[in-house]
């Protein structure tokens, strides 16, 4: 699955560990998850989608669509 | 936006937390285990009243370390957890795939020396580690 977490939180000048500490996960996560090494969970994809103030599709794109 | 610089998160704070209680536990398990180990032959002789308490204090103390281990895994992430299940689950899988043909070898005298229980958790605790950092590589 793609998403757009990087472009997201270069957009707002944050780090990766600022975002892993606003989605309470560690940089790591966020680092696997920008790579598309690791797919987030629905809770913490929405926890994205409440942080960036998009829907959950406008961050996370399915691969196979 | 928190200042990731100054303090640590909600998150890394309880998992520091965690981690420390999970240290503590498994520190205190070993002792235990060395006092069992080494009480009959070296503090208390025969005494058999003493290795029951030594034995009992060891299994109480060790399911504190197991329900310690369960709490710091749920304080984990979903990846971090991925990742340590998924090294469990190797090592378990491991340790019954070889397990029981090393003490079977044992007994059809294909080994000359003991088959010992150590012998399997030192392999489980190398598969262990060798899956965790084959997975953290995975990830990275």
């Amino acid at each position: 699955m793609k998403n757009r977490l990087k472009v997201l939180r270069a957009e707002r000048d944050w780090t990766q560990a600022q975002l892993a500490d606003e989605l309470e996960v560690s940089r790591q996560t966020i680092n696997a998850i920008e790579k598309g090494k690791f797919d987030p969970s629905l809770p913490l994809a929405f926890r994205a989608s409440r942080l960036f103030k998009l829907p959950i599709e406008e961050i996370f794109i399915d691969g196979e669509c | 936006m928190k200042n990731s610089e100054i303090s640590p998160s909600p998150y890394r704070s309880r998992v520091q937390k965690s981690t420390f209680k999970l240290a503590y536990w498994t520190g205190t398990w070993v002792l235990t285990t060395a006092l069992l180990a080494f009480g009959p032959a070296f503090i208390w002789g025969e005494a058999q009243i003493f290795t029951l308490s030594a034995l009992a204090l060891n299994i109480i103390v060790g399911i504190g370390m197991v329900v310690s281990n369960r709490n710091h895994l749920k304080t984990l992430d979903e990846m971090e957890q991925k990742i340590i299940l998924e090294s469990l689950a190797i090592a378990l899988g491991v340790g019954l795939i070889l397990g029981i043909p090393y003490e079977l070898m044992e007994a059809t005298n294909l080994i000359t020396f003991e088959a010992r229980i150590g012998h399997l958790i030192i392999l489980m605790s190398l598969t262990v580690m060798v899956s965790l950092f084959w997975n953290l590589r995975r990830y990275r």
